[in-house]
């Protein structure tokens, strides 16, 4: 070489790249820039930790009846020596048990069960959204890097599948299968997965005109890698925040599907289930179903807050 | 132009036949099934048998979808198993029902969401833009069961304004369209909204609305003349597209109010496993649905004269 | 008029401060600027992308955003303070007195209303008594004065439905219909082709002169500068640096940047052996990390400790008579003249073997056409000939540059080489082996390392979540250069080496990197797998001049080094002139001149070569071009015209033979090929279109 000067930059002037563990950090911390984004996130861990820890917080079993406090308003305390039946036997109120949030229609606490009926939601909600990511986003970059038939073919499928009225498509498979967890999370894959193929198909679109696909087609690598290595880690910014909503959006359904009769299956508590068990009640003891409401409609909020606040920050850099 | 329509409304029968393809072979294929569902879990083999037997089950399924199409396409939507009468005498009352609960939602969900989103999108980052985003995101995240049970605690249980079902049991009463409208537009105008803002806000930043600035236009002239013909283009797609989404709405709030429209029929007929009706029900609705969709094309590609002259 | 008010200058800005706010911190984006605007004079504002002269012209206009604001100084508009002006007041200014022309005309447009509306609105708003009627024949009379063929037609059209040469003639039509005492141009030619650009700048020369109108003209090109303009003041990070009458610039710089500057750009009898580009070193401090005293100091090599650091520089006058004014302090100290402007000349380059021949290839894509009329003709399979006929070969060591506009073919022809396309006819022999019709998944290891690519657009070419070392490493593996990891992350750092970046670099990712630096990674990688021969698609054109010499210079160093052959194609005949040894002019997908740089840069010309020769604004006062500017539109590659593809545009057209024959190829002796029906003794008839007023 010769030696001419081409104005090697100064060396520090940008940082180095930090570690894996610091960086993990940095990208939870990110939340932290928007409110938006800190209260959803806070709204999730709540749920998450409440899920988790129910044996311990929920004051009584899920399905412990006391039929004294049948429909109780909240803050009611049984009246002492009433007598109530339970699986081993008859017992006898002491006057102790409260139910803070008031009783349901058998007489069950709606707090306990508002604290057990997180455990489904958060896990067939999580898995069902997951399941249909995974099957979005490949069929998505197949058919926005391949174009041609794959394209064609799964663009109209999805079209079709698009074009039911949701609910209508949700009631229609589960009449035709069987309320069960597995079907009803076939179900939610299959009504969202077309959604999910839709927008990676768009975001792979745009990506795959970029130069650096380019170079690794000039030098000779396989579409696999180029689909998943050089193309969709680039689009993971819109699909985190799609997913956030999405989650959202099927904690609604699972509750929908609940409401009306269609849901997870009893007897695990879950809060679609609890306002459809309650909802002949709700105008006369209206706390049975408000509260389960409440607590469905502030996780979804928590999502779409998240959801909101990562896009602002997203747009932001 | 005429091309294009042509090849678009071709398109929607498509996928009109391809929906009734999906729709029978879910709902049909499996015919053991229907005889159990129909019968009920204690019938016996023998019963069932002689049911499918009679109700001509037992022909190819291609025969059987072909022979429902053609009586679809002729009107005949079948016998109803739940009401004991013929499926249409149910099912188009009730869907006039539903449209005009559909219109008044419209009617209001339309205005709302669309001065909200231009409010919020003309300045955006502003007070005004952050309250109308944060309050959106509130509303769309409680589910129109949700809300129909608290808006019902408030004015029913607790004020005791308004009725809490809406049967029309005295005839048609505005009084008992409030809380299901309420429900649909407080759920449903949040999107729309969001999706406005954003658009009015994309065209607020583009070069566009600087240039028209710089030529001393007034601010309102600026929004009125450049900015909301270019903003609106793609709300109107939402705005078509969300009968798509009312369609699903309809049966939450029809069943928690008892609205005698074609949600409750469709909830009800699944849960009694009334074939005809589900049928019936989940065509008209996907009917429905493509139909709007293909509205919804046509018109973006007329408003939009970027596609409409090339 | 009192001849007091006259006597006031247009524009008067005073110690103009401007910011952007951020969450984090106050950027000054503009320092201290002044500027004196006369009535009918031309200003130059130039200054390299971040140098605030986008954001003056915003300023003056009250236009800044939320985030940005005026911080100090006051903009004097004929006497009157803007700054104390309400938001009516500078509506009445607004369109009015100051016109603006943008960068990009169809971004400048609304695409969803009619032309002639846009146009109308200006006179029907500022003038109340001005009638539809009124308003419209004023519309059409203004596009015929920025000629506008076809007046009544463009006011029926949508932006979309137009050219963007002929949206940015509208752009400026409306800017003149208010007959403004006072024209902002906003780089309004960077969005064009070169060709187009010289109408428009051939345009806005005839309008100073006819309108009597004030300019101010940004631009980051000073050959544009010194075509337009009568004063320049050159801007460096926020601040004017040097401000004289347009030639006292280009002949006597007094401020290093300035003369930086031009020694970074080609000019014409420049070439790589014998006056090498000589880049600045370092580059352009970001807003908060500029330095105390001189902000080009770091950068300087006349940097004076003590002197050039210590506190805030003024501007002092270099010229009191001729109002040259210069922020430097040893200005009078430097020797001007005795600097050398270029870096060290060396021999020009062996030549070896062919290593690429390629002969009459050919590539068209189908597009099918739905519409009815289509179908019904049995036409609805029409074919873009995006590559027609192209016969040329490259040898080893050689820099073969493939000029021309959009849509001439030039990136196809890079795509079908590297087997992203096959070719539909012709044969491209690379290596011995012909390569026309294997796609890239089919060629062998040796073939698609021994072929690499260098991308134009810096912020595109490396995939953002991988960090460089990885996206190197990557390579080196694939092209199974090195097997072991250990030797692989080895040869990744001696690749950063050879492009001259700091090692640790490998643990970046691409955003941390500056347009050049990615480019430099960009290099390396073409390079990871030492490659016969290179394709580098326009690789500096989106980069800065001062960064563009240094690249481009890396560049023909490490050809040199490893005997590469390079393929350069680019849009700008200064560079090509300035690297290449062999030129191919493409016309719609078409060869129009090919031969040495000297032959295709000295009579006989093929007319286009002529035209675009013209078309090429030259930082350089010393040297007069002959005029050449095409009328008309670039044809659509869909429907190319008959006969010779640039007939429709030709000012030497012969006649119907060049509509209806396609043109013969003169050949002179040593491969100097020429597709032109005029005959060769005519064309080597025609005066060179560059003189230097020197020789």
């Amino acid at each position: 070489m010769t030696d001419r000067t081409y104005g090697t930059e100064p060396e520090g002037a940008t940082p180095a790249e930090p570690s894996a563990l610091v960086r993990a950090f940095k990208t939870i911390a990110i939340v932290r820039e928007s409110w938006m984004a800190s209260v959803g996130l806070g709204i999730l861990v709540f749920w998450i930790l409440v899920a988790i820890f129910a044996p311990l917080l929920a004051p009584y079993p899920a399905e412990q009846q006391i039929s004294p406090l049948l429909n109780a308003s909240p803050g009611t305390c049984a009246e002492p020596d009433r007598p109530y039946f339970t699986s081993e036997g008859m017992e006898r109120t002491t006057g102790d048990e409260c139910y803070l949030l008031g009783g349901d229609n058998l007489g069950r606490d709606v707090l306990s069960r508002i604290i057990w009926g997180a455990r489904p939601i958060l896990v067939w909600a999580p898995l069902a959204t997951v399941l249909a990511y995974a099957i979005g986003i490949v069929l998505g970059v197949m058919a926005g890097y391949k174009r041609g038939w794959v394209d064609d073919v799964l663009s109209r499928v999805s079209d079709i599948i698009l074009s039911f009225p949701v609910l209508v498509l949700y009631i229609v498979l589960i009449t035709t299968f069987d309320r069960t967890n597995l079907n009803i999370l076939l179900a939610v894959t299959f009504a969202s997965a077309p959604g999910i193929m839709r927008i990676v198909r768009g975001l792979v679109l745009d990506l795959r005109n970029r130069d650096y696909v380019a170079a690794a087609q000039t030098r000779g690598e396989s579409s696999w890698y180029i689909m998943f290595v050089e193309i969709l880690p680039n689009a993971r910014g819109p699909i985190i925040v799609d997913a956030c909503l999405r989650l959202g959006y099927v904690i609604i359904t699972l509750g929908v599907l609940g409401f009306l009769g269609l849901g997870l299956p009893p007897p695990d508590p879950n809060w679609g289930n609890l306002i459809a068990e309650n909802r002949v009640v709700a105008l006369t003891s209206p706390h049975s179903v408000v509260f389960p409401c409440i607590a469905l409609s502030s996780l979804v909020l928590g999502m779409n807050m998240l959801a909101d606040g990562l896009r602002e920050i997203s747009l932001k850099d | 132009m005429i091309v294009f329509l042509a090849r678009r409304l071709l398109f929607m029968l498509l996928t009109m036949l391809a929906v009734s393809i999906v729709l029978f072979a879910l709902l049909e294929i499996n015919v053991e099934s229907i005889a159990v569902r129909v019968l009920g879990q204690y019938s016996t083999p023998e019963q069932r048998e002689i049911w499918l037997e009679t109700n001509g089950y037992f022909r190819p399924i291609y025969e059987r979808y072909f022979e429902w199409l053609s009586n679809f396409a002729r009107g005949d939507l079948g016998e109803s198993t739940l009401f004991n009468t013929r499926v249409a005498e149910i099912l188009w009352p009730a869907l006039g029902n539903t449209a005009i609960l559909g219109l008044f939602t419209f009617a209001l969900m339309v205005p709302l969401s669309l001065t909200l989103g231009i409010l919020a999108g003309m300045r955006e980052g502003s007070g005004t833009d952050r309250s109308i985003t944060f309050l959106a995101v509130i509303t769309t995240s409680i589910p129109e069961f949700a809300s129909a049970v608290l808006l019902s605690f408030v004015f029913v249980f607790w004020l005791g304004l308004l009725p809490g079902t809406s049967g029309f049991a005295n005839g048609f009463s505005i009084r008992e369209m409030i809380l299901p409208v309420a429900v649909l537009v407080l759920y449903g105008f949040g999107y729309v909204a969001r999706m406005t803002r954003a658009s009015m806000a994309e065209v607020m930043q583009s070069p566009y609305i600087r240039t028209a600035v710089l030529k001393g236009m007034p601010h309102g002239r600026v929004i009125m003349r450049h900015a909301l013909r270019n903003a609106l283009i793609a709300p109107f797609t939402v705005i078509i597209l969300q009968i798509n989404w009312l369609l699903s709405g309809v049966i939450v709030v029809e069943f928690f109010f008892g609205y005698k429209g074609f949600g409750a029929l469709l909830l009800s007929a699944a849960l009694n496993h009334d074939i005809d009706m589900i049928q019936s029900c989940a065509m008209v609705a996907v009917i429905v649905a493509v139909a709007t969709q293909t509205i919804a094309d046509i018109g973006y590609t007329y408003l939009n004269p970027r596609i409409r002259f090339t | 008029m009192s001849t007091a008010i006259n006597s006031e200058p247009i524009l008067r800005i005073e110690g103009l401060d401007v910011s952007y706010f951020t969450r984090a911190a106050e950027l000054p984006a503009v320092v201290d600027f002044n500027l004196t605007v006369e009535r009918g004079e031309s200003i130059g504002l130039v200054g390299e992308s971040g140098c605030g002269k986008s954001t003056v012209a915003m300023a003056i206009m009250r236009y800044l955003g939320n985030v940005g604001r005026i911080v100090g100084g006051t903009i004097k508009f004929k006497g009157r303070d803007m700054g104390a002006m309400n938001e009516e007041e500078l509506r009445g200014i607004r369109g009015l007195e100051i016109a603006m022309v943008y960068q990009e005309p169809m971004a400048a447009l609304n695409p969803s209303m009619k032309i002639g509306r846009q146009l109308m609105e200006v006179p029907l708003f500022h003038e109340p008594d001005c009638t539809e009627d009124e308003a419209r024949r004023r519309s059409v009379e203004m596009l015929g004065k920025v000629r506008l063929a076809d007046a009544s037609r463009v006011m029926e059209a949508y932006p979309h439905q137009i050219s963007g040469g002929q949206q940015q003639r509208v752009v400026i039509a409306m800017a003149l219909l208010s007959n403004p005492s006072l024209l902002l141009l906003d780089e309004p030619t960077t969005a064009l082709d070169v060709t187009v650009e010289a109408g428009i700048v051939e345009l806005i020369a005839e309008i100073s002169r006819e309108f009597d109108t004030a300019m101010v003209y940004i631009s980051h090109n000073l050959g544009l500068i010194l075509e337009t303009c009568d004063r320049v003041a050159v801007m460096y990070a926020g601040e004017v640096v040097e401000e004289a009458l347009v030639t006292d610039i280009f002949d006597r710089p007094r401020h290093p940047y300035t003369r930086g500057l031009f020694d970074c750009i080609p000019t014409p009898g420049r070439n790589k052996n014998e006056r090498p580009l000589k880049p600045i070193r370092g580059r352009l401090p970001l807003p908060h990390q500029r330095p105390t005293g001189c902000y080009f100091g770091p950068r300087c090599d006349f940097f004076s400790e003590g002197r050039c650091d210590g506190g805030k520089i003024p501007m002092s006058a270099a010229a009191p008579d001729r109002d040259h004014r210069v922020r430097c302090v040893r200005w009078d100290e430097i020797d001007w003249s005795e600097q050398s402007d270029t870096a060290e000349a060396r021999p020009p380059a062996e030549v070896g073997d062919v290593v690429l021949r390629v002969d009459a290839m050919q590539k068209y894509y189908p597009v099918r056409d739905r519409s009815l009329a289509a179908v019904l003709s049995g036409r609805s399979v029409r074919y873009v000939k995006a590559n027609e006929d192209i016969s040329f070969t490259a040898r080893k060591g050689q820099t073969v540059a493939i000029v021309g506009e959009s849509g001439c073919g030039k990136s196809t022809f890079a795509k079908v080489l590297l087997g992203l396309e096959t070719a539909t006819g012709g044969k491209l022999t690379f290596n011995q082996d012909d390569i026309s019709a294997t796609a890239v998944a089919d060629r062998d290891t040796g073939q698609v390392r021994s072929l690499q690519m260098v991308f134009q657009n810096p912020n595109d070419t490396l995939n953002p979540s991988m960090t460089i070392g990885r996206q190197i490493g990557r390579v080196i593996r694939k092209f199974g250069v090195e097997k072991s990891s250990a030797k692989a992350r080895e040869r990744v750092l001696a690749l950063l080496d050879l492009v001259k970046l700091p090692r640790d670099f490998a643990k970046r990712r691409p955003r941390q990197l500056s347009g050049g630096q990615k480019q430099r990674v960009g290099i390396a990688r073409a390079f990871a797998g030492n490659p016969a021969m290179v394709i580098a698609d326009e690789p500096v054109s989106a980069l800065d001049v001062s960064v563009q010499a240094a690249v481009t210079g890396l560049l023909m160093d490490i050809q040199r080094e490893y005997e590469t052959t390079l393929l350069f194609i680019s849009h700008d005949m200064g560079v090509v002139e300035y690297l290449a040894d062999r030129v191919v002019v493409m016309y719609l997908g078409q060869i129009m001149e090919q031969g040495t740089t000297e032959e295709v840069f000295a009579p006989p010309y093929h007319p286009y070569t002529e035209a675009l020769l013209s078309a090429v604004p030259i930082a350089d006062a010393s040297v007069h071009k002959k005029r050449i500017v095409l009328e008309g539109p670039l044809p659509s590659v869909l429907d190319p015209p008959k006969g010779c593809p640039f007939h429709t545009r030709c000012p030497r057209k012969l006649g119907s033979v060049c509509v209806e024959q396609k043109p013969p190829v003169h050949e002179t002796v040593n491969g100097h090929a020429i597709a032109c029906h005029i005959p060769l003794h005519e064309l080597e008839s025609y005066d060179p279109v560059i003189k230097t007023a020197a020789e």
